[in-house]
């Protein structure tokens, strides 16, 4: 029974890392790429990670998965803010269809 | 004429990924008897993929970000493989590998966006 249910996982983490790296060709900015792959890719490897501890149990390579998915979702969520802060202050361009844009106008706020 | 490049590049995709469930059921390193080994071979396959597409935006991207945003995106795929490595041959150590790569990837990334941000490291 765990055994399904860590296969399914696994099944599940495989098409989300396939449509985020889907998402990191596909779209057309940088902004949009980071949204799309980072989430994605995320929620996939935890997901393979979560299935590798159902399959194993309370063993070596369990404990392993899990403390692998603790340091994953505390760390990704900062790499990812930090590229997109720096891409924000190195001046690369909005895609010409985005409407807002919040940090852009905060700076402009703060100078006046 | 883009909507004609879109149904192409889906349909290759989906030919692909056909093929790899289909025929890809062996992997020559792995061991071929245990329980489930077809399974984690075109599992393997399939992150493979992945990691090919993101390879294309890493060599292609008009600005440094995207090559960065690659960078880091490969760094977390190869956790996933690492798992996948120590469900097939039954090692944990492969795990051991996967934390330490997710570790120094994050460390990487911020100083590569810190260094794209033009500052020093002082500040």
């Amino acid at each position: 029974m765990t055994d399904t249910i860590g296969l399914v996982m696994i099944v599940a983490g495989l098409v989300f890392d396939v449509l985020g790296c889907l998402g990191l060709i596909r779209l057309p900015d940088v902004y949009n790429r980071l949204q799309a792959s980072t989430k994605c890719v995320t929620l996939g490897t935890c997901s393979i990670l979560i299935g590798t501890f159902f399959i194993t149990g309370f063993t070596s390579t369990g404990f392993k998965a899990l403390l692998a998915v603790f340091f994953l979702v505390l760390t990704s969520p900062v790499s990812a803010h930090a590229i997109s802060r720096g891409a924000h202050k190195a001046g690369i361009k909005l895609w010409k269809g985005s409407t807002c844009d919040a940090l852009e106008e905060r700076n402009k706020e703060a100078q006046q | 004429m883009k909507t004609v490049r879109w149904i192409l590049g889906a349909l290759v995709l989906l030919g692909i990924l056909l093929v790899v469930i289909l025929y890809a059921t062996d992997v020559v390193f792995l061991p071929s008897g245990r329980e489930h080994s077809g399974f984690f071979a075109r599992a393997l396959y399939i992150v493979i993929l992945s990691a090919l597409m993101v390879f294309f935006r890493i060599l292609k991207g008009p600005t440094p970000a995207d090559r960065i945003v690659g960078v880091d995106i490969l760094g977390i795929l190869v956790v996933g493989l690492c798992a996948i490595l120590a469900l097939a041959t039954d090692r944990s150590w492969y795990l051991d590998i996967g934390i330490a790569w997710g570790l120094q990837s994050f460390i990487g990334t911020l100083a590569l966006a810190k260094f794209m941000e033009g500052r020093t490291f002082d500040d």
